[in-house]
């Protein structure tokens, strides 16, 4: 079943950037997305992981051909996304949605509540009356946990957290198999989040839905996938089941990564051991040759800085990227 | 321990075409000498508000009542001269934003060497030196080459050590940490929750850390005050406050905050939304959204009470239960 569902393979994108000179006009390739390859199975979270710049909110476009693939192929219910045309892609996309980060930017501030989440009925089932539209519509905000009667509102009059279930209801209404969320809670307060969260995971039970769901928050990611992809400069490090990868991470990226959150609990958080990266993250027009995460790598050795490492698996439904997990 | 800081009764408003904003309502709370405290809540709970008023940076409509003490002086009725004179010589403040304490224009070293020369009157070469020690001091790679650089050429993890190194030019006696970590990425939030550590151990810096993430405050706080519309609901020492959380919104908050080391199956939720400052419900402002709300709460506001050494709530729960 999965062989079908959602395959992406060696998926590049890569923007022109312009290095030179004016005069020489010297344009790099920006690698925001660099060989991603994955499968998503129906009904099934994947968790994408990785600190700001590292391809993320790319990766979850280009799935969804929002931005087009300089490379590689994403193949949907058997078909390669990237090989269709305009209209082709357009009739696809009816089981393709995705819900953004910024709430109230993501919505337009002169439709009402009601046209918004209402515009892909409009797009997708022209036959509908409005009578129908407007009776899914306030079923779908009642849903969501928005009030029906607020189905006339303008956006500004909501908070941040009813406009993300806004843009949670669009993206809902027709019933996709797969939502892109792009760190779809990380702009509310605690409190919201958890709302929200919550929200989601029923939706993706009671619909059977498929959630690529993209977080730069390790906790609400462990809380809410099946599996986690672990981006580091476009490139996976580690992809792999959702207990395997909290209780034995494998790559140091992953390992730096989970120590570095805070845990809300003054006893474990002073007593865990930190794996502290120095610097920064490099920029994609510059990565570092080799493994990319090997400028910042506790453990990187002379291959490190020849050799790309592969995805391997380093275990049932585990899979690395780096020359010395098992040393 | 001898008290840094000592805010008391403290009330903000804002004066808005639409009516009154309460911000801050009778706030009250002590930073003792060397000491982290941490200050929780969502936001528009006001806490950067609270600290605005420390340093004397408020907007032009706000008004404001209470006092707050710092060495000697009321900071809200002290004169712009001695103001100036404690603002960044002894206390301190960094933002989230960087950019905000940080002149785009003006090389790094020029502007922290500039903090010198205002304030100790030292020379130019010397201030320089300074820089660069206190560059190194906050571990500030390459300090030496990086001195001529402007605040855009660097990343934001580095920005947060300039301004870090800026505010502790002068060698405070309290940082006023307002969500520093906040824009960061996870790992660059981990070295500069380090430093704040380091600088607090090794400098005897006392500080205060305003943030939502109750994470960040585990792992640095030694006391916490919890707000929530504009007041104080919960405070006490870090390891009994995440052990026993006592005021229904701190449980609360603890409840739904995911969790990296545990399984969770379903994330407890606080239901509706934060209130608004400009229209806060009566009696306990928690009420609308309390799971244990009675009669009472709805009619009469709860006092903050102390029940142990540096523990307080404000909630009538207790009394509920003993009258039961
Ligand atoms: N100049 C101002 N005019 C009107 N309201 C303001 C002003 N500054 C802050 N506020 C309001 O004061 C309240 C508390 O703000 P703040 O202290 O910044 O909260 P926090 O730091 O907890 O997020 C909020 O409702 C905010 O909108
Ligand atoms: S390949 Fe080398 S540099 Fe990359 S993560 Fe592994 S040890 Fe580190
Ligand atoms: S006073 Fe009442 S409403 Fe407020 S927190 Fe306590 S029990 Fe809840
Ligand atoms: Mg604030």
């Amino acid at each position: 079943m999965s062989e079908s569902f959602l395959q992406v393979r060696d998926l590049k994108v890569h923007f022109p950037v312009r290095t030179g000179g004016i005069l020489i006009g010297q344009y790099s390739p920006l690698k925001a997305v660099d060989g991603v390859s994955f499968d998503l199975n129906p009904g099934e979270t994947l968790g994408v992981v990785g600190e700001s710049g590292c391809g993320k909110s790319t990766l979850g476009r280009a799935v969804l051909q929002l931005i087009g693939a300089t490379d590689g192929t994403v193949s949907w219910l058997g078909t390669d996304l990237t090989s269709l045309d305009k209209k082709e892609l357009i009739a696809a996309r009816e089981n393709l949605q995705i819900v953004f980060q910024d709430p109230l930017a993501s919505l337009d501030p002169r439709m009402t509540a009601g046209d918004i989440i209402a515009e892909p009925l409009r797009n997708y089932r022209p036959a509908m009356t409005k009578a129908e539209r407007r009776k899914m519509v306030a079923g779908m905000m009642e849903r969501v946990g928005l009030l029906p009667r607020m189905i006339n509102r303008y956006p500004h009059e909501f908070s941040g957290g009813q406009c993300q279930r806004i843009g949670i209801a669009r993206a809902m209404i027709l019933h996709p198999k797969l939502v892109v969320c792009d760190e779809p809670v990380s702009a509310l307060d605690v409190s919201i989040q958890a709302q929200v969260v919550n929200l989601l995971m029923d939706l993706q039970r009671d619909l059977g839905l498929s959630l690529l769901f993209i977080s730069h928050d390790l906790a609400i990611v462990r809380h809410i996938s099946h599996r986690v992809l672990v981006l580091y400069l476009g490139r996976v490090m580690e992809l792999a089941d959702k207990a395997s990868i909290y209780a034995t991470p494998h790559h140091p990226y992953t390992q730096a990564l989970l120590s570095a959150v805070p845990i809300p609990d003054p006893v474990k958080e002073r007593a865990k051991e930190r794996v502290l990266l120095t610097g920064d993250i490099p920029s994609p027009l510059y990565p570092p040759s080799g493994c990319v995460f090997r400028t910042r790598c506790p453990r990187a050795t002379a291959i490190c800085a020849d050799e790309v490492p592969q995805l391997e698996q380093a275990g049932a439904g585990h899979d690395v990227a780096c020359h010395h997990w098992n040393t | 321990m001898s008290t840094v800081l000592e805010i008391n009764h403290l009330t903000v408003s804002f004066d808005t075409p639409d009516g009154a904003v309460q911000a801050v309502n009778d706030v009250s709370l002590l930073v003792e000498e060397g000491e982290c405290v941490g200050l929780v809540g969502e936001s528009g709970s006001g806490k950067s508000q609270t600290f605005m008023a420390a340093m004397g940076l408020l907007a032009d409509n706000a008004t404001v009542s209470g006092a707050i003490h710092f060495e000697g002086s009321n900071l809200l009725t002290a004169n712009e001269k001695e103001l100036n004179k404690l603002r960044g010589e002894r206390i301190a403040m960094i933002f989230q934003d960087p950019m905000t304490s940080l002149t785009p224009h003006m090389k790094i070293g020029r502007q922290l060497a500039e903090v010198l020369i205002e304030h100790r009157g030292v020379g130019k070469a010397e201030a320089r030196k300074q820089a660069r020690a206190m560059l190194e001091r906050v571990h500030f790679p390459e300090a030496e080459r990086r001195l001529d650089m402007y605040p855009h050429e660097l990343s934001g993890g580095l920005r947060q050590r300039v301004m870090i190194a800026m505010a502790l030019m002068c060698e405070p006696a309290m940082l006023i940490a307002d969500e520093p970590t906040t824009a960061l990425d996870v790992t660059v939030q981990a070295q500069i929750l380090d430093l704040l550590m380091e600088i607090k151990d090794s400098l005897g810096t006392a500080i205060v850390l305003i943030t939502h993430d109750l994470g960040v405050v585990a792992g640095l706080a030694d006391r916490v005050a919890v707000m929530y519309g504009g007041r104080i609901v919960e405070k006490g020492a870090v390891a009994d406050m995440f052990e026993s959380p006592a005021h229904p919104y701190t449980q609360g908050l603890l409840a739904c905050t995911p969790r990296l080391d545990e399984d969770i199956t379903a994330l407890v939720t606080i239901p509706g939304q934060p209130p608004n400052a400009q229209s806060l419900p009566g009696g306990c402002s928690f009420h609308p959204r309390c799971t244990y709300v009675t009669e009472r709460c709805k009619a009469e506001r709860p006092i903050l009470e102390t029940t142990a050494k540096y523990r307080a709530k404000a909630c009538h729960l207790d009394a509920l239960e003993a009258a039961e």
